[in-house]
């Protein structure tokens, strides 16, 4: 595949795992955390552990947004398909993600609820257009990725003066979630774990740019690298990680330059910042209620809001107080540090945030990288 | 089934609920259609069952429901997939295929051109693969109460002497072939599913394998350990399935698993795993080392099997994992899918 395989050359990976190898100071730790669950794919996929030395360890972040987004929300989306009149469109991933009491969207549809998996908001316009006497709502979520799209919907709805659609909305920031990690008050509780810098987002910075992660870099003294979702991408990523915390720079550097530039898409911006605006708390799963940390609709669009329409009553439910996916998300502990681990929590019957989707740290580790919990790491 | 005057209108009509009613018009309907598409000796009897011989050996029977969607697809429809499968669940145990059974769920509304040209491939289909559909059966039902057609199917046929193909008979060291590219099926019903249509050559691999088994056995004999065909759930499923059965654990190459770019570049695209991805002509063989080499040959020499490769072996491992050497120089599981492959949002 024409710029996909060279991203996965295996000659040159051996050549930046061994510059890698040569630049690693043996005395200290590095520990970057990749904020996408797409890089957490990427690790567990390509088995990029086994390339690197012992002492650089990659912590798994929260950065999946079906990962983060709160069983509560779940049960009102649930809840709101119930609704004889109803139509409710979703991501395809969003089906299995478990409310509270092991109920989900796919259980709900096996009960009689409408739920209708979409691929793209344009689906959902259709459906809305074709069913005129029901009540056809988009159950949007994402990061900043998927954001513009369901903006660009909501106005191509009022072009359309469609009356029987609205947006459940559920997107989120990840700026205010990567802050969230470094000085969330949790870390007193569940103590903390140093982090040497960021892998940063790929997608969502082809759309925000890099600006918006200045401020980490320069507040909080921790370098962050924009890389893309291949296995190259990561490994170049690395060895730039490597090197600013060897020079003791603390910098937001560009890896993923074919698709990001510092000011991002701003068309994409612009639409986003006509339709949606900040909401001053926004509950993320396994990292509690992250102040900014996700979007509504403008008072402009609010008839578009479904949680207004449909007077959606906020659901708060608490996570098994045995699952761990705080900590872990945090990097302090690992999936298997988790007595839920493999027991009760699997990805056919996830308990908390990083077990719900394939790029959880708990999913990604259980899919493609367990047998390592039952052998020596080689030493590299 | 013969006096019957009035023909069915293949080009216009469609079923309603008297073909399936045990009158006058489903005698017709069977007559008229899938007689024809089936015709053999067996059928031409009339009777509710058949009687037939089997020789020696011993006996295998499968039986398997087919509810595929779209009906049709790029290189086959519901009717030839569901002759191929059943074909290949016989074909597996080393058994040659003699006769199936064929039962059709049909949805009132459902257009007698449609049914007539998944007939006619299920009767080539059967004709090429050298069993004969003996019996059958035919239910309508209301419209909306069935996705247009389910087809069940049931088949048997005969094992020779002293073959024993079976899980519990692979050994640390036996080496896994793979009879072609993989993915190929899924892939091609995705690019027709509604809402979902994306521009793709993939034709779908479906096919009977028997005759490719047959050369396999004449070539590897007892070396042969076990024969899968890689289908819903794909390579992933069946090799975790083999793992679990066998006692063992397996230990693949990734760069040497046969993938069509176009049903990588697909993947790529949908956030799917070409190894989890459904195939409907493939089959994996677990053999012994000394016989893999002629194996794959007699693989490679057939028509079905001209991409075979192998593609790792089997090794001592008391949690059963499916390793995989990555193309990139790293490691990791291979695991069963988790519920339906759904596509991702980023």
């Amino acid at each position: 595949m024409k710029y996909v395989d060279e991203f996965r050359d295996k000659e040159i990976a051996l050549g930046l795992a061994k510059a890698i190898r040569a630049e690693v100071d043996l005395a200290r730790p590095y520990r970057f955390m990749e904020f996408c669950g797409g890089h957490t794919h990427t690790v567990s996929r390509y088995g990029l552990e086994d390339m690197l030395p012992n002492n650089v360890r990659m912590i798994h972040g929260p950065g999946c947004p079906v990962c983060v987004l709160p069983a509560g929300r779940i049960d009102m989306a649930i809840h709101l398909a119930m609704r004889p009149e109803v139509i409710l469109c979703v991501y395809g991933d969003l089906m299995r993600v478990p409310g509270s009491q092991g109920a989900s969207l796919l259980k709900a549809k096996a009960r009689g609820a409408d739920v209708r998996m979409v691929y793209s908001t344009i689906d959902a316009i259709r459906i809305a257009e074709e069913n005129p006497a029901r009540e056809v709502v988009f159950f949007a979520i994402g990061f900043e990725t998927t954001t513009p799209p369901t903006a660009i919907m909501i106005r191509l709805a009022e072009k359309k003066h469609l009356s029987n659609f609205s947006v459940f909305c559920n997107h989120v920031l990840t700026p205010p979630a990567m802050q969230n990690i470094l000085e969330s008050s949790d870390i007193r509780n569940i103590g903390g774990v140093e982090i040497d810098g960021f892998i940063g987002p790929a997608h969502v910075s082809v759309i925000i740019g890099t600006t918006p992660y200045e401020f980490i870099a320069e507040e909080f003294g921790k370098p962050i690298v924009i890389t893309g979702f291949e296995p190259l991408d990561m490994m170049q990523a690395i060895l730039m990680l490597v090197r600013q915390v060897n020079e003791h720079r603390h910098e937001v550097e560009n890896q993923y330059r074919r698709a990001v530039i510092r000011d991002g898409n701003l068309r994409a911006k612009e639409e986003v910042s006509t339709v949606f605006e900040l909401r001053d708390r926004f509950e993320w799963r396994g990292l509690g209620r992250v102040p900014y940390g996700g979007l509504r609709l403008k008072p402009a669009y609010t008839k578009y809001d479904a949680e207004l329409r449909f007077g959606m009553r906020e659901l708060c439910v608490a996570d098994d107080p045995a699952c761990e996916c705080g900590a872990i998300l945090r990097g302090i502990k690992k999936p298997v540090d988790c007595k839920l681990f493999g027991t009760v929590c699997t990805p056919v019957t996830p308990m908390g945030s990083c077990m719900v989707s394939s790029e959880g740290a708990c999913a990604a580790h259980w899919t493609y990288g367990r047998f390592r919990d039952h052998q020596q790491r080689p030493v590299s | 089934m013969r006096g019957h005057q009035c023909k069915l209108d293949i080009k216009n009509g469609c079923i309603d609920l008297s073909h399936g009613s045990g009158g006058r018009a489903m005698a017709q309907l069977i007559s008229g259609l899938f007689h024809e598409a089936f015709g053999n000796e067996w059928l031409a009897r009339g009777n509710d069952q058949s009687a037939f011989d089997v020789g020696g050996g011993r006996m295998v029977m499968t039986t398997d429901g087919y509810v595929v969607s779209p009906l049709f697809f790029p290189g086959g429809n519901i009717g030839s997939l569901a002759v191929h499968g059943t074909v290949n669940d016989i074909a597996m145990a080393g058994a040659r295929p003699l006769y199936l059974s064929a039962s059709f769920i049909i949805e009132e509304g459902f257009r007698f051109s449609h049914l007539k040209m998944i007939a006619e491939s299920m009767g080539e289909a059967a004709r090429s693969a050298g069993v004969h559909i003996i019996t059958g059966d035919t239910k309508v039902v209301e419209r909306g109460k069935a996705d247009g057609l389910f087809i069940s199917t049931a088949g048997v046929g005969v094992v020779p002497d002293g073959l024993d193909l079976s899980a519990e008979n692979a050994r640390v060291g036996d080496r896994v072939l793979i009879s072609g590219t993989l993915g190929d099926h899924g892939i091609a019903i995705m690019s027709k599913r509604q809402n979902l249509a994306f521009e793709t050559d993939v034709m779908s691999d479906s096919a009977s394998l028997h005759d490719l088994v047959v050369k396999m056995v004449e070539a590897g004999g007892h070396g042969i350990r076990l024969m899968r065909d890689p289908t819903r759930g794909g390579l992933a499923a069946t090799l975790n399935e083999i793992a679990q059965q066998s006692d063992l654990g397996f230990r693949l190459q990734e760069e040497a698993i046969p993938v069509k770019p176009d049903v990588a570049a697909a993947c790529e695209l949908l956030g799917l795993d070409p190894l989890h991805v459904a195939n409907e002509g493939k089959l994996v063989a677990i053999v012994s080392p000394e016989v893999a080499d002629a194996v794959l040959a007699a693989m490679r020499a057939h028509p079905l099997g001209c991409d075979a490769a192998e593609i790792g072996e089997a090794i001592a491992d008391d949690h059963h994992f499916v390793q995989m050497a990555t193309s990139f120089g790293g490691g990791c599981i291979v695991d069963w899918l988790s519920g339906e492959q759904l596509p991702r949002i980023c």
